[in-house]
């Protein structure tokens, strides 16, 4: 008897719930058992009594956390089934971030597939996405909408390159996501050619090493030092989104303001954060990514986490395939990135961010994600992307 | 089109002057003709073809997408042309191959077969057509990287889509009938990227504001061979896109093209502001001085062309041409030559503030009705030609007496001389310009905003050069304001708060309340914006995107006093005031909040301005 996809996957307050398995994925409050997609820090928080993850999830939420940041750690062999409590589950590439998986979860002849975020885009930095068939495909809609069409990676850098080369005076300032984002323009950057050294703040530098340190080549890149920010021309600096505005990026010769992000595809986004290069790198599926992803699984119904739900829910009905919002909240919030307040650099006096007026994050949410070692490099924001 | 489009994208992010004109030379040098000339044309809105109409486009990308999808998609982005760009389905680019039978033993490979083919299709002939070292968007309109379908090159069957260049679009454009039009531009977009349908769809529905202006554009060309702006605005007028005898001559390959206007555009002179510590070195006695006119400052040309037939002209002063918005004032132009002068609003021989100007500029339609409301007014006070002599290289003196006497002979109540102010020392004229009511200019004074001072023996020399025309404005209006609101400025100030809101007390429903007169960004030092910043920063009571509230009442707030040149009523405004040229002239840190103006500070200076004569009793046309 095949049990109801609902039977195998409920919604609860801390995410999604598996009651067959006894287990959370990406859960936003501490639970008692959670599985993590990947390691960008609206899916993996600290505080859970247990956690399964590929090794890279686990080493990234190390870097992050801190090594105590769970109870106890079980790895997840990518493309192995492990049977936990009455349903079995296995770990496939996503192709999002270093370490980023799916996890399929099967009981009773029905197969759920919760993608977390992911793209089918090539990525030097990591495995690239595996299509795993399934009757029910629960997917992210970040950019689910058919005007987000991701270009060429690999011109958006050379758009770059260009500008480098046309105003070799200035400091071209690139805002890019602290854990994957960062690591993949510098692994785009040596893919064509560049091979000066790629100058990184400091909050981008533990996970970097960590990414050399998985075997992924990203050449010279050393941390900016803020007295020498002035002898910076010509240098391309990779910064969290939230420094681009920041008097830290002011300090560079007359600066350019770039951004990687699939949001920049849109001017007015782009207008809004005063980018004067945007790049549209993205790492996660364009529209077409999203509908191509969803019929290549089979799935007879689509679940939709959070994003443009209401866009992919449409072309899935006209398309036949069942499909429902989750609304899920605490997952890929805009505008939460750009408020997240990084350590003050020296000592320009940047204010704690305050919220008033731009509340996007439900306060239970935010009050339910666990304090940070004030030591660790917090995330940049990489929910919003 | 794509490099044009690459330019376009380029150039709609960058706020600064130079890296535009950086960006404008690098695309002139590298892009062949003819198509940087109808770049240039299409910057400097030189281009002649009928446009297409949003509903046009719309109706395109209609037929092509789902309607709730697109509904959603332009709700989202809110610009028409970049939605259409975005959403527009490329050829063979069905959004999603259909459905195939996958359970079981599905790779990574999936799907790739489909995209290969549209990938091909699509960066074949984009890469080729355009051989560009630029940053140009020759990226497949798909979204996967060639790697995905590198295997699968040109050469298979479908033919590529043909990408247009600029030229072509240009002069496609300008012979397609408009029943043709439709396809045209569908065949077109089929072809190119996401920003190369946007600034194809900006072009042909000629919206295309990228923050360049034709004298930007100008100075480009210049820059190209190393010339003055000016030495390519000498010559424009008589030019046509695509310019190639232009491009040809600042590379050095090609003579002077001779300019075939007949009534053509000098470049005008301008003047210095004059310092307090200019008095000690400049003699009176060498100098004449005549009245600064609150108007629009024109140039006013006329010749007869090969035919015979008269040809004239109304220039602003970046030679901008502008005589389809003064037809009356053409009209006036029986003279041949060259005169400089203020344009002004002149009912019943009176002069009118700049307010009722502004009610005759920016229209698009110049009407009867608005001709005979705001009549247009020359008020000379320079000649550059008479006939076919060039007077410039003679002394202003001199060049006064022949504008003297042509004023004479044309005897048109719309052109007169602005008069000269006598003065025997500069103590003299400094009263004058106190009160220019009893110097001369009676009831005319409050559309005079100080003096011009010009050395009687000074040439008319094209640009700013120093030493021989001087600007003595009258010391602005000062008001003390509370901050109420910092906005992040652009360009190099975006992360400071740069720009300030500021308002001023008023009796609200609750008692005194401070109500928003205007915003200002500069007159501060930067190290006044680093403490203004800083004191933004830490007293934000609410943020909304790039603007922060900050705190202000009875006994906190930060007063700022600011300085501005006049004042007009305005319902866009809460107060319903608006300022002209605001900048903060000094920071009172010292001053208690409570202690700033009132409205009715503003009020009595908005009634000075206001003693103009109203012509027509209906005044509804004007707050249009």
């Amino acid at each position: 008897m095949a049990l109801r996809s609902t039977d195998i996957l409920t919604q609860t307050p801390q995410g999604l719930y598996c009651p067959l398995g006894d287990f959370h994925i990406d859960p936003v409050r501490p639970v008692k058992r959670a599985l993590i997609t990947h390691g960008h820090s609206d899916h993996a928080r600290s505080g859970h009594r247990s956690v399964m993850a590929t090794r890279e999830t686990l080493r990234i939420m190390g870097v992050r956390y801190g090594e105590d940041f769970a109870g106890s750690t079980q790895e997840a062999p990518l493309r192995e089934t492990v049977r936990i409590g009455d349903v079995s589950v296995r770990f496939s590439p996503a192709g999002h971030v270093l370490g980023s998986a799916q996890i399929a979860i099967e009981a009773g002849g029905t197969r759920i597939v919760v993608s977390g975020d992911y793209k089918r885009a090539e990525d030097p930095t990591c495995l690239p996405y595996e299509v795993v068939p399934c009757d029910v495909f629960i997917t992210e809609a970040t950019f689910g909408l058919p005007v987000f069409r991701h270009p060429d990676t690999r011109q958006e850098v050379k758009k770059l390159l260009d500008s480098v080369e046309l105003f070799p005076e200035r400091a071209h300032i690139v805002g890019a996501y602290a854990l994957g984002k960062a690591q993949r323009v510098m692994a785009l950057l040596r893919e064509e050619g560049y091979d000066k050294p790629i100058h990184l703040h400091g909050a981008m530098e533990r996970l970097t090493e960590l990414y050399k340190s998985e075997g992924i080549p990203l050449g010279d890149t050393p941390k900016v030092v803020a007295a020498e920010r002035s002898k910076l021309a010509g240098a391309i600096v990779i910064c969290p989104p939230s420094s681009i505005q920041d008097l830290w990026s002011r300090r560079f010769p007359d600066p350019v303001t770039c951004f990687a992000s699939g949001w920049m595809r849109v001017r007015a986004r782009a207008r809004q954060k005063g980018v004067e290069l945007p790049l549209v790198i993205s790492d996660h599926s364009d529209w077409d990514d999203l509908c191509r992803t969803i019929l290549e699984t089979g799935a007879g119904e689509v679940w939709v986490t959070h994003g443009q739900e209401d866009a992919l829910v449409h072309w899935c009905t006209t398309h036949g395939i069942r499909a429902r919002p989750l609304h899920m909240l605490g997952y890929g919030d805009e505008g939460e990135a750009e408020e997240t307040a990084h350590p003050p650099l020296e000592g320009e006096g940047r204010e704690r961010s305050e919220r008033g007026g731009v509340e996007t994050r439900p306060p239970d949410v935010r009050a339910a994600t666990p304090p940070r070692p004030s030591a660790d490099p917090p995330p940049q924001g990489e929910d919003m992307q | 089109m794509n490099r044009f489009a690459a330019l376009l994208d380029r150039l709609g992010y960058e706020p600064r002057r130079n890296a535009k004109l950086r960006l404008l030379v690098d695309y002139f040098r590298h892009t062949p003709d003819p198509d940087r000339g109808y770049a240039l044309a299409a910057m400097t809105g030189a281009l002649m073809f009928k446009e297409a109409k949003p509903g046009l486009i719309r109706g395109l990308v209609e037929e092509r997408t789902d309607p709730e999808l697109f509904r959603m998609s332009y709700h989202y982005v809110g610009d028409l042309a970049e939605t259409v760009a975005l959403i527009w389905p490329a050829p063979g680019h069905e959004s999603v191959a259909p459905p195939s039978p996958l359970r079981g033993g599905v790779g990574v490979g999936v799907g790739k077969q489909e995209r290969g083919a549209d990938n091909a299709v699509a960066s074949g002939p984009a890469s080729a057509s355009e051989s560009s070292p630029l940053p140009g968007r020759t990226t497949p309109t798909s979204n996967s990287s060639p790697q995905e379908g590198g295997e699968i090159g040109p050469g298979h069957n479908n033919p590529p889509p043909h990408v247009p260049t600029l030229s072509e679009v240009i002069e496609t454009l300008a012979t397609t009938s408009k029943s043709d039009l439709p396809a045209r531009i569908a065949a077109w977009m089929d072809a190119l990227d996401e920003t190369g349908r946007w600034a194809l769809i900006k072009l042909v529905t000629r919206e295309l504001r990228v923050g360049v202006s034709a004298r930007l554009a100008k100075t480009a060309v210049a820059q190209l061979g190393g010339m003055e702006p000016d030495e390519v605005e000498l010559i424009w007028h008589g030019l046509e896109a695509p310019y190639e005898d232009l491009f040809a001559w600042v590379e050095g390959r090609g003579e002077r093209p001779e300019s075939g206007n007949p009534a053509p555009f000098r470049p005008s002179m301008l003047s210095h502001p004059l310092e307090d510590e200019d008095f000690a070195k400049l003699d009176a006695s060498d100098f004449l001085a005549e009245w600064k006119w609150d108007g629009i400052r024109l140039q006013a040309a006329s010749g007869h062309g090969s035919d015979g037939r008269p040809v004239r002209r109304i220039y602003s002063r970046t030679g901008e041409d502008v005589s389809r918005a003064f037809p009356d004032l053409v009209e006036a132009l029986d003279f041949e030559g060259a005169i400089d002068g203020e344009l002004l609003i002149v009912r019943e021989g009176r002069v009118q503030s700049f307010n009722v100007l502004q009610q005759r500029l920016n229209r698009k339609a110049v009407t009867p009705k608005l001709i005979a409301e705001f009549p247009a007014h020359l008020r000379v006070y320079d000649i550059l030609f008479e006939g076919e002599e060039d007077l410039r290289p003679l002394p202003f003196a001199e060049r006064r007496k022949r504008l003297e006497a042509l004023v004479t002979r044309l005897d048109d109540p719309r052109i007169d001389l602005s008069p000269m102010v006598p003065f025997a020392s500069w103590d003299d004229l400094a009263a004058a310009r106190g009160d220019p009511a009893s110097a001369g200019a009676g009831p005319d004074a409050d559309a005079i905003e100080g003096c011009m001072i010009k050395r009687a023996s000074s040439p008319y020399l094209p640009g700013r050069p120093k030493g021989y025309w001087y600007k003595w404005k009258r010391d602005p209006y000062l008001v003390d304001a509370v901050m109420m609101y910092g906005q992040r400025g652009h360009g190099k100030r975006s992360s400071f708060y740069s720009d300030y809101t500021f308002g001023v007390w008023r009796d609200g429903p609750d008692g005194e309340e401070l109500v928003p007169v205007g915003k200002a960004y500069h007159g501060f030092t930067d190290e006044e914006l680093l403490k203004l910043d800083r004191y933004v920063r830490n007293h934000t009571v609410k943020r909304f995107g790039p603007v922060r509230e900050v705190e202000y009442g009875k006994d906190r707030g930060l007063v700022l006093e600011v300085a501005f040149e006049g004042l007009q009523r305005s319902t866009r405004h809460k107060s319903g005031v608006a300022m002209r040229f605001p900048r903060i002239s000094r920071i009172r840190w010292d001053k208690p909040a409570a202690e700033a103006d009132r409205i009715e500070t503003l009020e009595k200076i908005l009634e000075r301005g206001e003693k103009e004569i109203h012509p027509l009793k209906d005044r509804e046309a004007n707050e249009a």
